[in-house]
């Protein structure tokens, strides 16, 4: 009998949305999409950027009416007007950018809009909320205000959101997106607890590995249409990104070996305070040379952005000197050093790469309009500035709805990013920064991003990277800089090391028998 | 098919559209307030419009009181395109028109015009210049929000003319306001005055109108203008790109100041001839409004000035029928609200477009289906697209 009822419930859907369609002027965003989700399981939404996995959830969550299709939920046709719909519908989403209320606590977030009433019991809601931190492991400590815990742990309060108002069927969308490597294994433990627990997950993302290591079964969308459901078990990741990408793709980026050339990059003894006034880069010292590509791994927060804001002059050193092919830069402003030949991807493309409601035009030319060419005796040259940016548009593939004049906010981030990187490298700098280059982005704009910093080392420049994905670090760079706590570990070349050795160095202990 | 996506779009609200609705809502409210009092609305505005435009001396006064309003305008919308709020327009006018007085008083009155005048405007400018250049230093260097800082320079202003006033340029006979300034150092023209019927029309209307220009010349072409508004719009990417943040804010405020300034100028030493003692100038707080309704758009600025000296000539003429002059003041302060809630009227407009858009677009289709074209709308070009969507409307029906 027992056997029976599992058998059954593992039978019924609890969502089905079957033949979807939703158009949008000029895009069919979803092309008669079908997705069945089982009570219990993980299942993820795979697709590129642009590929219609965040119309189709918001169709699901009740943001957009689809045009045709029908929506089941636990077998019964449901139509989901509002937000509110789907929540009555025990469906919950957790939001890419959270939606919290920084000066408040965790118990006083996850009881707004449900305080019951005029006079609402903090109390008995904290009890509450303990009570289901410690069944699915959440670890949330409720009189702690949102604005003191960490990013990991706010996304675990946006769930437990979710949890405390009985949703059952939780939606995750890219949720790795802003979290560290500690931070996503510990997600995908929680997502195991939901799913044994009897929760049934729907995770969006593009990034193979975590549907490997949590997902049941995974629904492939390529522009709007269906692929293919896959069981993640017994489907490789390379065969689930073909049919994500439509063709093979190679994880690994085919580079020759490095030829290092002259000294462009030197940094000596540097420390940078951080902006709590505390040192956050001590002693650091590391060389960086044409032709080669010197990767810097660590967890996030350990230093990386105090040092690549004082290599690129937007944060004061403390004390020590950065060279740039001999020449003392550690005091120059922004501008000098992108003169001599800096270019940098920032790590924020939205913050500090882009001006999101200005045009491309003017967005590609923000470092150097100044400069004749651009303008002339301080007027600024409009058709040229044009050119300038249709020719990175065309070479850099970049696309979007009204070509140079597009608003940079309107692009994906995709294509946000093959601008910035369009722009850093056409105006052919030494040394190229790039800084968490491929956050957040699909495996073919990855992959396109790779092959670049990979052509400009063989050019014969100097790039340096930061990246919290070991992976990227290993498969881009020749050598490696291991940071922990704002001090250089060690340095050692990719291709006598592994990411064991590397992930011991990123805790803070070093291999026997090197130097630094 | 990239252009066409383009075209084959619903239409957005523009700014322009914003603006006039809610100066239409404006005036709405206004001929509802005037019915509330038993009055009839189009006898009201048709006595606002005849007190303000009604003859060449009401037209004159009229533009002569616009003058400052685009001037402040301009100043506020300048800081604003920098991502800086300016509330000190009023303190950098007094600074300005101070200065202004104290040398219309002192340069011999035997000096050429073309030399005397733009030595009055450039220093009233200069004056202005500074006040606001100290906020941008104190927001550049120590982090002082501009608006606390404006608002204090303000009072400073008032307090320093109260003390210049009587020590400098005092009038004898009324001991609370300065000695009036002879015509000939005034910026009024005679030929523009006898054109006008003694209007307060001078030259400053004429420098109101190069600064628009100015203006929009600087913010949209040069490359002063280009880094100023790299800090406004994202001043962590400037920042990045190698602008200079602090330098911009300093520069920013001091031409916003000058802006000021200038309007002191044409206020004190054109519009009128005299400073009082213990009075704060009023236009600097209109001018915020006049660049909100304008968009900070030099254009814009320039037309909502002249709107909102329309309704301040004019109201004088309400008296005669009863209606309150505050009405013209109602209407304004509703104008304001309705440009601050821009986003309400930007919706309302874009889903009325977004429905309109729909609907062509069903008829689109319904006329392709029974053309038995098979193309995707998405291919049509503009033309063939409004032929079609006209074509179809009677197929819908």
């Amino acid at each position: 009998m027992a056997a029976f009822i599992s058998q059954e419930l593992y039978l019924s859907y609890v969502i089905e949305m079957v033949g979807i369609r939703k158009e949008f002027p000029g895009i069919v965003a979803n092309d008669d999409i079908t997705l069945q989700v089982r009570e219990g399981e993980i299942h993820a939404i795979l697709g590129e950027n642009g590929a219609g996995k965040s119309t189709l959830m918001s169709i699901l969550f009740g943001l957009y009416h689809a045009d045709r299709g029908v929506i089941k939920v636990r077998g019964k046709e449901v139509h989901i007007k509002s937000p509110n719909d789907a929540f009555s519908l025990g469906i919950g989403m957790v939001h890419q950018h959270f939606q919290l209320v920084h000066n408040f606590t965790v118990a006083e977030n996850i009881i707004l809009g449900k305080e019951g009433g005029f006079v609402y019991d903090v109390r008995k809601a904290s009890e509450k909320i303990r009570e289901i931190s410690e069944r699915y492991g959440l670890s949330i400590e409720p009189d702690m205000n949102i604005e003191d815990i960490t990013v990991g742990m706010q996304q675990r309060v946006e769930i437990l959101k979710m949890l405390y108002r009985d949703a059952d069927i939780l939606i995750f969308d890219e949720p790795t997106a802003v979290l560290t490597p500690q931070e996503i294994e510990e997600l995908m433990d929680i997502m195991r607890n939901l799913a044994a627990e009897g929760k049934s997950i729907i995770l969006i993302t593009h990034k193979l590995d975590e549907i490997k290591a949590v997902a049941d079964r995974c629904t492939i969308i390529r522009r709007g249409k269906l692929v293919g459901v896959v069981d993640v078990a017994s489907t490789t990741a390379s065969d689930m990104a073909a049919m994500m990408v439509g063709r093979p793709v190679s994880f690994h980026t085919e580079k020759a070996p490095s030829v290092p050339g002259e000294k462009i990059l030197e940094i000596r003894n540097l420390s940078v305070m951080n902006s709590r006034h505390v040192p956050g880069v001590k002693d650091f010292s590391l060389t960086v040379h044409g032709g080669e590509i010197v990767g810097i791994a660590g967890v996030d927060g350990n230093g990386q952005s105090e040092l690549i804001e004082a290599i690129t002059g937007l944060r004061p050193v403390a004390s020590g000197t950065i060279l740039f092919r001999g020449t003392d830069m550690t005091s120059m402003s922004v501008r000098k050093r992108n003169e001599l030949g800096l270019g940098h991807i920032p790590e924020d493309r939205q913050k500090r790469g882009l001006i999101l409601g200005a045009a491309l035009t003017s967005n590609m030319v923000i470092k150097e309009f100044y400069k004749e060419g651009f303008s002339h005796h301080g007027i600024l040259d409009y058709p040229a500035i044009r050119d300038y940016t249709d020719a990175i548009i065309s070479e850099f593939d970049v696309r979007s709805g009204e070509g140079a004049d597009s608003l940079a906010g309107k692009l994906s981030g995709g294509n946000q990013q093959k601008a910035i990187i369009g722009r850093e490298i056409t105006s052919d700098p030494e040394l190229l920064i790039a800084v968490q280059p491929t956050r957040g982005l699909d495996v073919g704009a990855i992959e396109f991003i790779h092959r670049q910093l990979v052509q400009e080392r063989d050019k014969g420049k100097a790039v340096l990277l930061v990246s919290f994905e070991l992976d990227e670090i290993f498969n881009l760079s020749d050598r490696i800089a291991v940071i922990s706590g704002g001090r250089l570990i060690d340095i050692v070349n990719t291709d006598e090391t592994d990411s064991h050795a590397v992930g011991l160095m990123m805790a803070g202990i070093k291999a026997e028998g090197r130097s630094v | 098919m990239r252009k066409n996506l383009r075209t084959l779009e619903a239409r957005k609200a523009s700014p322009f559209l914003v603006s006039i609705s809610a100066v239409f809502l404006g005036i709405i409210a206004g001929s509802v307030f005037i019915l509330l009092i038993g009055k009839n609305p189009f006898v009201g505005f048709e006595k606002i419009l005849f007190g303000a435009l009604s003859s060449s001396r009401r037209i004159g006064n009229t533009l002569g009181m616009s003058t400052q309003l685009v001037l402040i305008g301009l100043s506020v919308a300048f800081a604003f395109k920098t991502g800086l709020f300016n509330i000190g327009a009023s303190g950098q006018m007094l600074m300005g028109g101070i200065t202004g007085s104290i040398v219309a008083y002192y340069l011999p009155m035997d000096m050429p015009r073309v030399l005397y005048l733009p030595i009055l405007v450039i220093t009233a400018g200069l004056a202005g210049a500074l006040w606001g250049f100290i906020s941008g230093f104190l927001k550049a260097k120590f982090n002082v929000h501009e608006v606390v800082s404006t608002i204090m320079l303000n009072w400073i202003a008032y307090w320093i003319v109260y003390d210049f006033i009587p020590r400098f340029i005092i009038d004898p006979t009324i001991s609370v306001k300065s000695k009036p300034i002879p015509l000939e150092h005034t910026l009024r023209a005679e030929w523009l005055r006898s054109l006008t019927g003694f209007s307060t029309l001078n030259y400053g209307f004429f420098l109101a109108v190069i600064m628009t220009v100015v203006v929009w010349f600087i913010l949209t072409k040069t490359t002063l203008g280009f880094s100023l508004k790299a800090v406004g719009s994202n001043r962590f990417c400037a920042e990045y790109a190698g602008i200079k943040v602090s330098s911009s804010i300093m520069i920013s405020m001091a031409v916003a100041g000058a802006l000021s300034g200038l309007a002191g100028a044409t206020y004190y030493c054109g519009y009128s001839e005299i400073m009082e003692m213990g009075k704060m100038p009023n236009e600097g707080f209109d001018g915020i409004a006049v660049a909100l309704l304008g968009n900070c758009s030099p254009v814009g600025v320039f037309f909502a000035a002249v709107f909102f000296g329309i309704l301040k000539m004019g109201k004088g003429s309400l008296a005669a029928t009863g209606i309150p002059t505050e009405i013209a003041d109602t209407i304004i302060a509703t104008v304001i609200y309705f440009t601050a809630t821009n986003v309400i009227l930007a919706n309302f407009w874009n889903e009325r477009f977004r429905k309109s858009f729909s609907r062509k677009e069903e008829a689109v289709l319904a006329a392709m289906k029974a053309n038995g074209d098979t193309r995707s709308p998405g291919e049509l070009s503009q033309d063939e697209f409004r032929k079609l969507s006209r074509e179809g409307r009677k197929e819908v029906k």
